[in-house]
């Protein structure tokens, strides 16, 4: 079976990999949770990728409604063509207009859906999408037509946990959480993004990374994501790794911490101890 | 082939349904485990567990059902001692803390005795009269019975008579998992919503719009108004541990409902009274805890206050600095209910104890007269009369 597999510049776990796989083998939907920032909007482009089908992304926002992914009647433009005497106005099909979903169905070759932070719409949005995701058909009152998917679409959705899902879509889904790499997956997955660092910066830099992970009282603990960009901040301004280097138990404030703090009180935390570590020492 | 497995999930307390279990079995049938340990194990989990909060659960149900492992009892005698330790070099520093110990009687003899035999014994122990262990006569030790004993590694008071508390408390945090019963929390609740038009505008206004197509001759004038949203925010204080243990269930359907039911929620947890400092989650205690000047700071009066807990305490807990069973309070606990009581201007407390035996609970009596008497019992009457109230 051709399957999912870690890639060069995505580095996936093992379980993460078989979660993928059970859902396209079964063509059910398969949920991914995480912290913020670990790769679960990626792993939909990697997936695409990787069985080399198109993606169709569908980010969703706090007044997304279910009915837009399946496609929407522009009534007001069809009002419009009709005040001004258009001849399209007699067919109605000419103002629905096709959601990410129906796009889906309708290709011509499977395709891998992304759901994108899901628990972002309203609490009713998973159960509007229940059947829809099930039989992979919806109905289009309008024009009394039925869409059927001619190839059920690979639906990868993510949640930030914002939001509880209801019970009858979890069960209609694989859901994999996607842990906090440990430091030698962490290694793997600088590597892979940046082949040509040097060893000794990069190895500085992630026990300072971890460190600041494991300061207590963080409000954003930073992810993968923050310590892709802060390495590449510390490669283009050639930051020597002597400049990362500290001693045991005191706290410094990293260089351009910009990319790794994203929250004043965080800042402030680090400058408070830093201050208290100079006093002591 | 695995229904025992899948019983023994249920048994667990996973919402595992016939619907998993046949796609388990059909991805099985796909070759997705490929006849590995490992994959099979990443695939039940992918497929039987639906959230991050029961893979714990999950993984000690799968190791006990495939390898026949003895449950891991979770011993938590293992991880004690370094936490006594520090406990009892912060009452040995403090002074008029230890004053305040002595009130209640010898309290630093039993930590001197403590601390000898701790440096005495290294090992785990059960049963016997001298050593700290399990299930012994000795004033140390969980299970036990001793009147003036000390608990240690034991997460329920078994006779209610323990002087202080030492377990690192990892009590689950009220987790919403409960929807049993909500409904009907829901719909009571639901008479606290106000709602209020805010945010982008989505919603046609079919009245202003006709009125302004009018007006603009008849050509199209659309109006939108946002959509109508509940408004209330609401910040629940939970009380954990201690004598709350009888009510986990009725404080779990509760926390599940209010979870659903409100867009500003905003839950901390206390234990017995509020002092200077509350939690958002009760296993990571110490990292995020904030203080309670900070909670009235960040919320404002608009914010309707919940007090949960069974307001069940020594009256000392409530009244005197220094009450807590805890820490040192330098402040009584009515001091601050007082302050919270004043800043939020809507506030009650609900009590999942039985409503006739409060009068008989010193606290009880104290902590409804604080609050102005608006104490509801924890039923479904008790949050209506409650909602009333809040709502005014």
């Amino acid at each position: 079976m051709q399957g999912f597999k870690s890639t060069t510049h995505y580095i996936a776990s093992r379980d993460l990999e078989v979660a993928v796989n059970a859902a396209v083998a079964l063509q059910r939907p398969l949920l991914v949770k995480g912290e913020p920032g670990t790769g679960k909007t990626v792993l939909a482009h990697e997936v695409a990728s990787a069985l080399s089908m198109p993606l169709i992304e569908w980010h969703v926002k706090s007044t997304t409604k279910a009915q837009q992914g399946l496609y929407e009647y522009d009534a007001v433009s069809r009002l419009r063509d009709g005040q001004l005497g258009d001849a399209r106005v007699h067919d109605i099909g000419n103002y629905i207009v096709h959601g990410k979903l129906w796009d889906a169905f309708e290709a011509e070759r499977q395709s891998v859906v992304l759901i994108d932070e899901i628990d972002k719409a309203d609490i009713e949005f998973p159960n509007d999408l229940l059947l829809e995701l099930d039989r992979m058909q919806f109905f289009v009152y309008e024009t009394r037509q039925t869409v059927r998917a001619r190839q059920r679409p690979i639906v990868i959705i993510t949640s930030n946990n914002e939001k509880e899902l209801p019970d009858a879509f979890l069960r209609r889904c694989f859901f994999h959480y996607i842990r906090f790499p440990d430091r030698e997956t962490m290694e793997r997955i600088v590597q892979s993004h940046y082949p040509d660092i040097r060893q000794d910066l990069a190895r500085e830099a992630l026990t300072m990374f971890f460190r600041v992970r494991e300061l207590p009282g963080l409000k954003k603990k930073p992810a993968t994501s923050e310590l892709l960009d802060w390495l590449k901040l510390l490669m283009i301004e050639d930051m020597p790794p002597e400049a990362l280097r500290t001693r045991e138990k005191t706290v410094v404030i990293p260089p351009l911490h910009g990319a790794l703090l994203k929250n004043e009180q965080d800042v402030h935390l680090f400058e408070r101890l830093a201050f208290m570590a100079r006093r002591e020492g | 082939m695995f229904a025992s497995f899948v019983e023994q999930l249920r048994v667990a307390g996973l919402p595992v349904s016939i619907t998993e279990y046949l796609t388990l079995i059909g991805a099985m049938k796909h070759g997705v485990a490929d006849y590995s340990v490992d994959d099979f194990y990443f695939l039940a989990r992918a497929t039987l567990v639906k959230d991050e909060r029961h893979l714990d659960r999950f993984d000690r149900v799968f190791a006990s059902v495939f390898q026949g492992l003895e449950h891991a009892s979770g011993d938590p005698t293992t991880d004690i001692p370094e936490e006594w330790l520090r406990r009892i070099a912060e009452k040995n520093l403090s002074p008029e803390e230890m004053a305040a110990i002595e009130a209640i009687g010898g309290f630093e003899k039993l930590m001197e005795t403590l601390r000898k035999r701790l440096e005495e014994q290294k090992k785990r122990h059960q049963g016997g009269s001298k050593w700290i262990g399990t299930g012994g006569t000795s004033p140390f030790g969980a299970y036990g019975y001793n009147p003036e004993g000390i608990r240690i590694g034991q997460k329920e008071s078994r006779h209610r008579r323990a002087v202080k508390v030492w377990d690192k408390r990892e009590f689950r945090d009220l987790d919403g998992d409960t929807e049993l019963g909500t409904r009907t929390m829901k719909l009571a609740l639901r008479r606290l919503r106000r709602f209020a038009r805010q945010g982008a505008a989505t919603e046609l206004d079919l009245p202003r719009t006709i009125h302004a197509t009018a007006s603009n001759a008849g050509s199209l004038d659309l109006k939108l108004v946002p959509e109508r949203h509940n408004a209330v925010k609401i910040l629940l204080l939970l009380d954990i541990g201690g004598s709350m243990d009888d009510h986990v269930r009725a404080s779990q359907e509760l926390f599940s409902a209010v979870r659903s039911e409100f867009k500003h929620l905003e839950a901390f947890y206390f234990h017995n009274c509020v002092y200077e400092r509350v939690w958002r989650e009760n296993r990571r205690r110490d990292e995020t805890s904030v203080s309670t000047w900070d909670l009235m700071r960040t919320y404002g009066p608009d914010y309707k206050l919940i007090f949960v807990g069974d307001a069940t305490m020594s009256p000392y807990e409530v009244v005197q600095p220094g009450g807590s069973v805890e820490h040192w309070n330098e402040e009584a606990g009515r001091v601050w209910i007082e302050r919270l009581a004043g800043h939020f201007r809507s506030a009650a407390w609900l009590n999942p104890a039985r409503e006739d035996y409060w009068a008989y609970t010193h606290s009880i009596v104290l902590l409804r007269q604080l609050l102005a008497e608006r104490m509801f019992p924890l039923t479904l009457t008790g949050l209506d009369d409650m909602t009333r109230e809040l709502s005014r």
